[in-house]
């Protein structure tokens, strides 16, 4: 029987045409349903109940079910379906509580049929059987689900859930005596319908109100259940226990859910509130909808795939009083606007850059891969065609390798470290940094710590021989900054910083190109984004290996000429540092930044400051022959501090900020402060420079800046025994009465500071188990593991 | 001498670590003898002409500090904090100066100081719930003390509303507790108005904005327009009024902001609700609090005349009370035979169409008439007559004035479907909180009615709830209301009436009236309804304001 229905539907389906349109209706809908035939919907609302044939060009009104004198309670309806065997078959659901059912084949001009009251309140959904033409079953908020044989007056069977409102009832389209009910606190129930004394199956599918479900049409196990926490979650129900196979993020609570016909993976969603859009999801590529259809101004209360063997067709009502066809080749499909691009940096400083192929292709003659380590390397992928999206857009994957030693940052952190910022007069702080940057080899930031001192400390402390001999020094080493198209000279001068020891032989910058499709976000592709971490010997025998998957290509000159698309600016000081090139001075500076400067900061590193550098010599002049005030200098002193901060090296920007205090604060604006702090305080965290940061913060004067010590000191514990937070006390859990932090040496309970091994989880008080590690390398608590305390 | 309430540093108490509480008690012990030593010397030698109004400042630092510790004493849940406060006191009067006492009967008017928990007889339950409260607020409040009846409940109102004060949103804190007092102000709740003036100040806000809506910022008088709407006439609320709000140029309220401030508007109405519906006493600390006058000049005692229960009056309520004893017995019984008439009944009388929605309306229209006798106008204490424009502007029912609401159905817009989408959107985690309230408001139960055990009270509870949302015009097409007449008796109307609508008119007479013979608990637990229902119903019809102005 079910078979012989199925083969006269899908003969017909291939006569389906139309374009999308839409009507009026002269009310908001609240549900709408399609007749078997495809060719004609039904609309119910609170005050409309219509049927409207589908025509080629447009909607035609063909009956309105809203009959008599008076508005009745009765018709006005929460949800409506139409008899998937019976053309002349629909039931309503009305907010009042009543179920009725509705017989098209009724001579009189008032269709309605039967009147079920059985419902104490609001009956939220009715279904029927999908291949019984007289089984009902309706869900309400009182918290029952009852099931209605259309030929007897009153219900069969009443399931109860437990007090619970019920928003969804499906039959299961595969099994005859299934059917699956959704609830307000977020569980999933299986019915037998034979059996209403007890459920068959019971779980919790989401957080908040289970709004909907959706029997995959040919998955017998699959169930879409879509809830008010914004999740669409597939559950797989042939299993022991429901396993949750597929999760799609959506942007607002689902109110409806729908699996689109011949597509196994695709399914047509809607929301409650606040977005009016319908998605059709692949639920293997949750992240961005598969398509979306954009036409209703406000929310869309109910949707229908209009025939269930075409999965072209969508029919859709809304609050906005419209009811619309949506045609799938008309959707838009935001993958075609999403731009697949994404940077990485990974553990070891190493990045990885993924951009539409598109943009990469722009650097042509790619050869194939020649040997030379120093190149970028290029792998292409092979499309797998059974990719959704295949082809919509593939992106190319580059991943920089740091260049051992380079990237080394000791001298960030040793300056860090000792740098004194406050504490002492000016002239002291500024000649114990100038002595750290000298030590450390940083001539430049050295000689800007003893001008500094120069400029700000009364001039008559200076002593003459110390100020000639640092000007002189100053000449000596042809002060960096007038120099700094000479850097080849100056290399050795400018210290480590800045040097490259190119001797070392190869930059070991690979680029790794991959041809894929546009979601390398996901799964087979993370492999490959993970193994061009390692060295790239590795790399090329993972491509030999499976050389039907990847081609390796030379981008010989990958560089030779200027890229003239636009690409996130970060990405262009990296691009230098792969030119094989003789280490120009821009080069050089690039490299030096590129380590520790986040973001834009890099790429404007600019070789502007000539005329200041020239200045601060002529000034040094000045200020011996006629001590001008501190305040003349302010200015250069800022343009210094910008001057760093735009080189990236935020720290001496920073650094001489707090130092100065005062003296300079008013002459750079509250941004632009904040900004240096806020970077400086990220790499310090960075580097675990915790203490510092923390005294960055402190000294800063900035409000945003200080206020950043105040926010999340709370640490929320969890109770080791039954793993619930602890929320009074952080040392004993309330359920279960037990102090949870034990110290292991004393057997006190530990209030303050707790530490403990992450290898046998036993500890205690900091004092303690120093102390006790100081005089054996085993666990205190005599677990026998190899504590380690560092 | 100004900053002597600044020497002092209560924090230091709110530890859980009683070495900390320790300490900090010890230190404002020196602090307070210090100066209570120096005002003495100073009380001795014959005062200077010029120094008299220093010597008066100093006194009332010293007054308030004694008034804080006094409220230490009684309210603080930590036993060693409560003893050395009493001992810091007693020390205080030994040397010649005068303590407070407390004035007024415990935490509430209405209910008899006995009933009420005694902080330090807590369970472990609840004095985890008293520490949390005090840890967050410095101060265990009287609402606290009245709501711990209802321990489950207390929780989740403690936790929505240090999450609404204190934690992350979009509002600064002095915006908060600002707000809050524009809310309470709107009712003329001294006690929420006092309390938050205090926090107000606490949290860093200027002062001078205190002097009147006029003086704070033009973004907060903003507020003030919402504010009334919602606090009288929710249902005029439109769209056009959140456009005003979001867009007022440099004035204007961000989205996030603006639910914000409207989840604060609202939990502050209901909770003057609460205020006035459980009658609760000043904070001891706070003015009206707490007297310097030794007990034995006269039993006059101001906040019992302003509100109008002199103990003459309390007399007469309880001889009538005596009276009607057997009469008030035959209520429980007569309700309980109505609740079970009506679950039987049910399934047989059907009432038409045209008579349920017929009913709907005729409870709207009687819920107007339905109005306390007793017109005792209470004059608005000064401090807060500042914050209101226009006093004349209270709750109006439905068809005065000619207006006409059109009915809002639940159906098309309700807290669990859209509202609470909306504020999970906007303000997230507030959402599930609010909801997680409204759940354990409209849930909660004992199965007790009076002195009858294993009464299902579900359908007393949901009268209780619809009828308050159809005094707001808020309609459950699945519901009958002609239930609501059956179940709620005429005085009970009364006082649900004018605890939603105009609570500061509720008299000790009116609490006293209703349901005579069920315990003060379950009357809390009405008052909880109410105020969980009313806030519902504010929020609803704000919250669709919101969503239509984003569609």
């Amino acid at each position: 029987m079910e078979k012989m229905s199925r083969v006269t539907t899908a003969l017909s389906s291939s006569a389906l045409t139309g374009h999308t349109m839409h009507c009026h209706l002269d009310a908001p809908a609240n549900a709408i349903s399609v007749c078997r035939d495809a060719a004609q919907v039904v609309v119910a609302g609170r005050s409309i109940f219509k049927i409207y044939a589908i025509e080629e060009e447009q909607f035609v009104e063909k009956l309105n079910l809203r009959v008599g004198r008076k508005p009745s309670l009765n018709l006005s309806c929460a949800d409506v379906v139409w008899h998937q065997m019976d053309e002349n078959l629909l039931a309503t659901a009305a907010t009042n509580g009543v179920v009725v059912t509705w017989n098209l084949g009724r001579p009189s001009r008032n269709k309605q049929d039967q009147l079920f009251t059985e419902h104490k309140r609001t009956v939220n959904k009715v279904c029927f059987h999908p291949s019984e033409a007289h089984v009902l079953l309706s869900g309400s908020q009182d918290g029952f689900m009852k099931c209605f044989d259309l030929r007897r007056k009153d219900s069969v069977s009443t399931f109860s859930g437990q007090s619970e409102s019920v928003r969804d009832v499906q039959f299961s389209i595969r099994d005859y005596f299934t059917f699956a009910s959704t609830f307000e606190n977020g569980n999933v129930q299986l019915w037998d319908i034979r059996r209403p004394d007890r459920c068959e199956r019971m779980f919790t599918a989401h957080n908040g109100p289970v709004f909907c479900c959706d029997w995959h049409p040919e998955d017998r196990g699959w169930l879409a259940t879509g809830g008010r926490d914004k999740m669409v979650k597939v559950w797989d129900m042939t299993t022991q226990r429901a396993k949750e196979v597929h999760c799609v993020q959506t942007i607002a609570s689902v109110a409806r859910v729908k699996w689109r016909p011949e597509c196994r993976h695709h399914l047509a969603t809607c929301s409650m509130m606040v977005d009016h859009n319908i998605y059709v999801w692949d639920v293997r590529r949750p992240f961005v909808p598969a398509a979306m259809f954009e036409e209703h101004r406000d929310v869309t209360t109910g949707i229908a795939w209009r025939h269930p063997h075409d999965p072209s067709f969508l029919l859709s009502g809304s609050k906005d009083s419209t009811l619309c066809q949506h045609l799938f080749r008309d959707a838009s499909q935001p993958v075609e606007r999403a731009n697949p691009e994404g940077l990485c940096y990974g553990l070891f400083g190493d990045l990885a850059f993924a951009a539409k192929e598109s943009l990469v292709a722009a650097e042509s003659g790619r050869k194939p891969y020649a040997g030379d380590r120093r190149q970028p390397i290029f792998f292409k992928r092979k499309l797998d065609p059974a990719e959704p999206f295949a082809g919509l857009a593939s992106s190319a994957l580059s991943v920089f390798e740091m260049e051992p030693g380079s990237g080394s940052m000791s001298w960030f952190v040793d300056t860090a470290e000792r740098y004194a910022l406050a504490g002492r007069p000016l002239a002291e702080l500024c000649d114990h940094n100038s002595k750290v940057a000298r030590e450390l080899g940083r001539n430049q930031v050295a000689q800007t710590w003893t001008m500094l001192r120069i400029i700000y400390c009364s001039p008559g402390l200076v002593p003459t021989t110390n100020l000639n001999h640092s000007v002189g020094k100053g000449s000596s080493c042809g002060l960096p900054l007038m120099n700094s198209f000479n850097l080849k000279d100056m290399a050795q001068g400018l210290g480590s910083e800045t040097r490259l020891d190119r001797s070392k032989g190869d930059t070991r910058s690979d680029t790794v190109l991959l041809d894929s499709s546009a979601t390398l976000i996901t799964n087979e592709d993370n492999e490959e984004t993970e193994g061009s971490d390692v060295p790239a010997d590795y790399l090329l025998g993972d491509a030999e290996g499976e050389d039907d998957e990847l081609y390796l290509l030379d981008p010989d000159h990958a560089h030779t000429e200027e890229p003239e698309y636009v690409l996130p600016q970060e990405a262009f000081p990296l691009r230098h540092e792969i030119v094989d090139t003789p280490p120009g001075p821009e080069n050089l500076q690039d490299k030096a930044d590129s380590p520790h400067v986040s973001g834009s900061e890099a790429d404007v590193a600019s070789l502007a400051p000539m005329d200041s550098s020239f200045s601060l010599v002529s000034v040094s002049h000045a200020l011996y022959d006629s001590r001008l005030p501190p305040d003349f200098f302010s200015a250069l002193v800022c343009d210094m501090l910008r001057f760093y901060a735009e080189q990236g090296d935020v720290q001496m920007a920073v650094s001489v900020l707090i130092v100065l205090g005062e003296r300079v604060r008013k002459d750079i604006d509250e941004q632009t402060q904040e900004h240096w702090y806020a970077s400086y305080i990220d790499l310090l965290q960075r580097f675990c420079l915790w203490n510092v940061s923390n005294q960055v913060v402190k000294l800063s004067t900035s409000r945003a800046i200080s206020c950043l010590n105040q926010a999340s000191t709370t640490l929320h514990v969890n109770c080791s025994h039954c793993k619930r937070p602890m929320s009074s006390r952080g040392w004993v859990c309330d359920r279960c009465h037990r102090c949870a932090s034990m110290c292991a040496v004393c057997h006190h309970v530990v209030k303050g500071l707790f530490v403990w091994c992450q290898g046998c989880s036993h500890g205690g008080h900091l004092q303690h188990i120093m102390k006790w590690l100081e005089g054996s390398s085993h666990c205190p608590a005599g677990c026998g593991h190899l504590c380690e305390y560092s | 001498m100004a900053e002597g309430e600044h020497e002092v540093r209560w924090d230091g108490l709110c530890s859980r670590d009683s070495a900390t509480r320790e300490t900090a008690l010890e230190n404002i012990r020196q602090v307070i003898l210090r100066k209570a030593e120096c005002l003495r010397s100073v009380k001795e030698t014959p005062c200077r002409p010029s120094d008299g109004l220093s010597d008066a400042g100093s006194l009332d630092g010293l007054n308030k500090l004694l008034a804080h510790l006094l409220m230490l004493s009684k309210r603080c849940p930590f036993k060693d904090v409560r003893e050395k406060s009493e001992f810091i006191l007693k020390s205080v009067q030994e040397l010649g100066i005068r303590i407070p006492r407390p004035l007024g009967h415990g935490p509430s008017r209405f209910i008899p100081e006995k009933e009420i928990l005694q902080v330090g007889s807590e369970d472990a339950q609840m004095h985890a719930l008293f520490a949390d409260s005090f840890a967050a607020l410095g101060r265990l409040d009287n609402i606290t003390l009245v709501m711990v009846f209802h321990p489950q409940y207390l929780e989740s109102f403690l936790k929505t509303q240090h999450y609404l004060l204190q934690m992350d949103g979009p509002l600064p804190l002095h915006y908060r507790h600002y707000i809050g007092i524009m809310a309470a102000a709107r009712h003329q709740c001294s006690y929420l108005v006092n309390l938050h003036v205090n926090d107000f100040l606490h949290v860093g806000g200027d002062s001078k904005w205190l002097n009147g809506l006029e003086n704070a910022p033009q973004k907060l008088q903003n507020l003030g327009e919402l504010n009334k709407l919602l606090a009288h006439r929710p249902w005029l609320i439109t769209k056009e009024h959140i456009e005003q709000l979001l867009k007022a140029e440099e004035h204007s309220w961000s989205l996030a902001e603006l639910v914000h401030a409207v989840v604060l508007l609202t939990h502050y109405h209901s909770l003057a609700s609460f205020t006035f519906g459980c009658g609760i006493s000043p904070e001891i600390h706070c003015d009206g609090g707490h007297t310097f006058r030794p007990p034995s000049v006269n039993n006059y005692c101001i906040c019992d005349i302003t509100n109008g229960n002199h103990s003459v009056e309390e007399n007469q309520v309880n001889s009538a009370g005596n009276v009607s004893i057997s009469d008030s017995f035959f209520e429980v019984e007569a309700l309980m035979e109505k609740m079970r008439q009506l679950q039987e009944c049910r399934d047989e009388e059907e009432a038409s169409q045209e008579e349920m929605a017929s009913r709907f309306e005729i409870e709207k229209r009687e819920s107007m008439f339905v109005f306390s006798s007793d017109d005792d106008e209470v004059t608005p204490a000064r401090e807060i007559s500042r914050h209101f424009e226009d006093t004349s502007y209270g709750y109006k029912d439905f068809s005065r004035h000619g207006m006409h609401v059109p009915t809002f159905r639940v159906q098309d817009y309700c807290w669990e479907d859209h509202g609470y989408s909306l504020v999970n959107r906007l303000y997230p985690d507030v959402g599930q909180l609010i909801d997680e309230k409204f759940h354990i408001a409209y849930n909660l139960t004992y199965n007790t009615m009076a002195m009858h055990k294993d009464v299902d009270t579900s359908m007393l509870r949901r009268a209780i709830w619809n009828y308050i949302h159809c005094m707001f015009g808020i309609r459950y097409d699945d519901y009958d209301y002609g239930e609501i007449n059956q179940l709620l008796d005429r005085s009970f109307k009364v006082y649900i009436k004018t605890i939603v609508c105009t609570p500061e008119k509720v008299t000790k007479r009116m609490y006293d009236s209703f349901w005579r013979q069920f315990k003060h608990s379950e009357k809390v637990h009405v008052n909880l309804l109410l105020i969980e229902a009313r806030m519902q119903a504010e929020l609803l019809y704000a919250l669709r304001a919101i969503t239509r102005y984003m569609t």
